[in-house]
């Protein structure tokens, strides 16, 4: 029988089928035929039993997903004879009409006696799309055709929900409390480490930055993640991933359980505001037709509900920033949120407009842009709701380009200066906006190359009083420029060639407050890049790509540098947030080498980690510390006293782990031990036959095992000297 | 421990061999002639001169009689060492590769390469005492593994042939039977070709070298996988030192790509690592091109090295090397 089946079946979807059936992926021998469909039992429940873990999500789609979501129903119709039919349905078809195009046959009214009687008094209409019919509700629910007739639209989707309603009020269940997790319990390490996460291949893994055991210590693994990134929030409390159908944040100390999901198909790009209230969502999707341009999806998201408060969509050209020259495609972040943590301004750049948005009705503010004719670039303060733009030259020279400071919402301009001649502008805030540095790039009268000089501002000194910089030799070209974070001082990398010099600034002089002095040139340093540790002070030159990963700390305070490393071909430097480790990365712009190295910040390296195909390193960012300057600054003066009782924690962990390890390695030489045995017992019984294999040529093999025996045994002995030596290489 | 720079190749090493005593050092190259070298001063003895092709592999008999070499010109010759004298010439359908004596040198294995839809072969010849008689007969041949077979070694009393290759299997024949008794596991054996496979001295266990950036040491009987030794190049090289617990390893970036990138990106060092522990201790650097070739000398003080960049190092160790602490 079995066999006969087995002979039969393949003919039979060839002859069975039509030919524009596609043939079953799998070829099951089942004989149809002899199937009794009613007898299969199937396990209980739509999902057959099994629990999916996406179970919320799927019960929304199906309740949008019907095909009827372009249906109104319209009740409260007069109910009239079949004489005035024909007059009804004019009437309606005239109102409804108005609001969108009704299908062809879209509007049935059913009547009595099968068709033939009198109206039943409402009736269905179909209109080509949603919106459509979702506007006709909106707008004609409640409309009175007759004092006695008043309109009842409703959505032919939404009936379902509505019968769905008990008719007897129940209370509802009240769900015992149970304790959301602690999303900062991260911030209570006892050992006060960091954490840190790292993209590689498929894999996101999140580790403890221990730098007294000179590795990481894992916390979280996960292979295929994210789709493309991972990102912190700004205060480090959720771990965003990216999916195809929308981000999604995790959080916690230990376990990233998800927390919610933000729905937003093809999502590419994220931004968080830095209060951590609000999500940004980009994506963008090629035209259909080639010649049209591209299509920009943005949404902001409820941070905590997951639900869509704004919607912008439009065409690429609407969000690409740069005045009326237009620089091509859309710079991320589009929208760019107000300095502080209330999030409660954010602003993008459009032609000659600046629209700024209020967070509380996610509407402009004061319903109208701010009109800034050619405006180019612009950028919040990093604290305080100001903005600071750049309008570049305009009228053929006639209009001078300029740089102002705008209060918000008062749209008060708080400062203002026209500057000549630019080729180019590019503004730096200071962390705590204090200051702001413009780069100016001007012609040279020839027109024919360009020097910098810098604009300082003082935002918080009255009048906001503005400083011009010019660089001792002019014609140097600036490669670098950074503030130090909280601080009064920037460095810039500045000069031509392979060498280039290092200045360092401070806005305030021994003798003058009000005056930028400089504090030193460095000559001729292999730097591209300059990093500021968080908290100032110390800063790292690092010469990326061309300069294969040359690593310079340096001490500000005391003008010194504290060490020189390299990480060969090292493409990111990043400072924890308490400034003190550094990490520097090799990410997959090149082949080899991927993996990460941790600092100190006095530039010793702690311990490395090579990882294939190697994305993404970002330290988790912290809140700010809730201590007050002057209790930091307590804590620092007494620095002592605090850090004994660190000191003997360090030893002990220290001593702990050696201890461990020797554990550990004395059980691999036993393991290894052992093993060796049994295999020399072995090849003690062999030897007969060996020798026998050598015509009987006495072996001095044997007789050099037996030396080799001694000198291994000679090596057990250093390694138990392990205790006292501590770890000691070559 | 400055290094004895050897000169004496013109193209790529491909492998290198000390003989029992220690004494002497054989290196083999892309460049057809074999060199045979003084290993405590690096003078050169000789060439054997004969080959038309690469020479991929050679094996020195336990009393330095004879040198069996492998070569691309589909030939594996039989020299006699003293001499150089050409004893026997083994000939091929494909290019020779690995080469082995087994234990009391009557018995030698020699592998081929795929060649023209020749499949690659491991052959088990006899090897006479007096080589007028030689015949180039082979009493077995192994088929099976895809792609070259870059090693094969004699297990323990000549009872089975230790293999790997490109397939990145490492196969244990029985010699008597010819089939495959044991065969490494997919998920803790090597992912990419193996490219090296040398015996410890006491011949308990084998290391191997892959292009998966790692090297595994092996028990020769049961062929577990022992320990691993994880580093960020491809790994040409592999050897076992014979007096302390430690392997060397060595490699590099692939020889096309070198020119493409700075001397520091490939890595073209000899790593140390505690053979029980799997920690690295140091490194030995030097080499211009990937390093293609290693060996201890049998008195496990001094090693040699041979690479892409055509030069042979040998390193006598510093009286520091014997007292390193882990």
């Amino acid at each position: 029988m079995a066999d006969a089946q087995v002979e039969q079946m393949p003919a039979a979807p060839h002859t069975l089928a039509p030919d524009n059936v596609p043939e079953p992926r799998v070829q099951v021998n089942i004989d149809w035929s002899q199937v009794d469909l009613d007898s299969i039992e199937l396990p209980e429940g739509e999902d057959f039993g099994i629990l999916s873990d996406d179970d919320q999500e799927e019960e929304e789609i199906l309740e949008t997903n019907t095909g009827f979501g372009n249906i109104v129903v319209v009740d409260n119709l007069p109910v009239v004879a079949p004489e005035k039919y024909e007059k009804l349905e004019g009437v309606i078809r005239k109102i409804f009409g108005q609001i969108g195009v009704i299908r062809e046959r879209g509007l049935w009214m059913p009547r009595e006696d099968g068709g033939e009687g009198k109206t039943k008094g409402y009736a269905f209409i179909e209109y080509t799309t949603p919106q459509e019919a979702q506007t006709a509700k909106e707008q004609t629910n409640g409309y009175k055709l007759d004092k006695s007739h008043v309109f009842a639209v409703n959505m032919f989707d939404d009936f379902e929900k509505y019968m769905k309603v008990p008719d007897e009020w129940v209370p509802p269940e009240i769900k015992p409390y149970t304790p959301a997790e602690n999303m900062l319990a991260w911030l209570t390490d006892d050992r006060g480490r960091d954490q840190f996460v790292i993209r590689f291949g498929f894999d996101t893994e999140v580790f403890w930055n221990d730098a007294r055991l000179g590795k990481p210590d894992p916390v979280y693994h996960r292979s295929f993640w994210t789709e493309s990134f991972v990102q912190w929030s700004p205060l480090g409390t959720y771990l965003a991933t990216i999916h195809r159908q929308g981000a999604a944040i995790w959080g916690g100390g230990q376990t990233f359980n998800r927390l919610t999901r933000y729905i937003h198909p093809q999502v590419q790009l994220i931004d968080f505001s830095p209060g951590e209230k609000y999500l940004v969502t980009y994506s963008s999707h090629e035209p259909s037709n080639p010649r049209d341009t591209q299509r920009v999806t943005l949404n902001i998201f409820d941070v905590r509900s997951g639900k869509v408060l704004r919607e912008f969509k439009g065409s690429a050209d609407d969000f690409a920033t740069g005045g009326t020259g237009g620089v091509a495609g859309v710079s991320w972040p589009v929208f760019r949120w107000a300095g502080g943590r209330e999030d409660k301004y954010f602003a993008r750049i459009g032609k000659n407009a600046i629209s700024v948005y209020e967070t509380e009705t996610m509407s402009l503010l004061d319903k109208k842009s701010l009109k800034v004719d050619n405006v180019m670039e612009f950028m919040w303060s990093p604290t305080d709701s100001i903005l600071s733009l750049f309008v570049p030259e305009g009228g053929g020279g006639n209009q001078p380009a300029r740089v102002s400071l705008i209060s918000i919402p008062s749209r008060e301009e708080l400062r203002q200066k026209n500057l000549f001649s630019v080729s180019d502008c590019k503004m730096y805030w200071q962390s705590s906006g204090e200051y702001l540095a413009v780069k100016v790039d001007r012609y040279t009268k020839t027109k024919k190359s360009t020097y910098t000089g810098f604009e300082l501002f003082r935002v918080k000194e009255r009048d906001i009083p503005i400083e011009v910089l010019e660089l001792e030799n002019k014609n140097d070209k600036i490669v670098a420029f950074a503030w130090e974070p909280k601080g009064h001082r920037f460095a810039i990398i500045h000069g031509d060639g392979p060498r280039p010099d290092i200045s360092i600034y401070s806005m305030r002089s021994p003798t003058n407050v009000g005056r930028v002095t400089k504090l030193v040139t460095l000559k001729g340093k292999q730097a591209n890049a300059l990093y500021w540790s968080p908290i100032g002070k110390f800063i790292v030159f690092a010469g990326l790509k061309a300069y294969n990963g040359q690593l310079e700390f340096y001490n500000v305070d005391e003008l010194e540098t504290m060490a020189s490393g390299e990480h060969f071909m090292a493409t990111d430097v990043d400072w924890d947030p308490t400034g003190r480790f550094v990490a520097t990365s090799v990410t997959s712009v090149h082949q080899m080498e991927n993996g990460f190295n941790i600092w100190s910040f006095h530039g010793k390296l702690l311990y490395r980690l090579p990882r294939d195909k190697f994305f993404q390193f970002l330290w988790r960012p912290r809140p700010p510390s809730l201590l007050a300057a002057e209790d930091e600054a307590e804590i620092s003066k007494n620095l002592r006293k605090y850090s004994k009782k660190y000191e003997i924690e360090d030893a002990e962990q220290y001593n702990l782990s050696s201890a461990q390890d020797l554990e550990h390695r004395r059980k691999l030489i036993d393991e290894w031990k052992s093993w060796v045995a049994r295999w020399k017992q072995m090849h003690e019984e062999e030897k007969a036959f060996r020798e026998d294999l050598r015509d009987g040529e006495p072996s001095e093999d044997e007789e050099d095992l037996e030396t080799e025996e001694v000198e291994v045994e000679e090596i057990m002995k250093v390694e138990e000297e392990v205790i006292s030596y501590g770890f000691e290489q070559e | 421990m400055r290094p004895i720079l050897l000169k004496g190749h013109e193209r790529p090493l491909t492998f290198l061999k000390y003989n029992r005593d220690g004494d002497l050092l054989i290196s083999c190259a892309k460049d057809h002639n074999p060199n045979v070298w003084y290993s405590h001063n690096g003078d050169r003895l000789g060439t054997y001169r004969g080959h038309n092709g690469a020479v991929w592999c050679c094996d020195v008999s336990r009393h330095t009689e004879r040198l069996l070499t492998g070569s691309a010109d589909q030939s594996a010759i039989l020299w006699d060492v003293e001499t150089g004298a050409k004893l026997h010439s083994f000939t091929f359908e494909s290019p020779a590769r690995a080469v082995d004596f087994a234990e009391g040198d009557k018995l030698c294995v020699i592998t081929t390469d795929p060649f023209i839809g020749t499949p690659s072969e491991i052959h088990v010849k006899r090897v006479e005492a007096d080589s007028s008689r030689q015949s180039n007969e082979s009493i077995l041949v192994l088929r099976g593994p895809t792609g070259r077979i870059n090693r094969a070694v004699w297990g323990p009393l000549n009872k089975t042939i230790i293999s790997g290759g490109e397939d990145s299997i490492v196969r244990m024949w029985d010699v008597d039977t010819g089939k495959v008794i044991k065969q490494s596991d997919p998920d803790t054996g090597h992912q990419k070709a193996i490219s090296s496979l040398a015996k410890s001295a006491d011949g308990s266990h084998i290391i191997t070298g892959s292009h998966d950036k790692s090297a595994k040491l092996w028990d020769i009987r049961t062929l577990e996988v022992l320990k691993t030794y994880t580093t960020e190049r491809p790994v040409n090289a592999a050897a076992i030192s014979p007096i302390l617990d430690h392997v060397v390893i060595g490699g590099g970036q692939e020889a096309s790509q070198v020119t493409m990138t700075d001397r520091r990106i490939g890595k073209f060092e000899a790593k140390f690592f505690h053979k029980i522990f799997e920690e690295e201790i140091g490194g030995v650097k030097g080499h211009f091109g990937p390093i293609n070739a290693l060996a201890f000398n049998p008195d496990g003080r001094s090693f040699s090295s041979g690479g892409e960049d055509g030069y042979v190092r040998i390193h006598h160790f510093d009286a520091d090397y014997y007292h390193i602490k882990m």
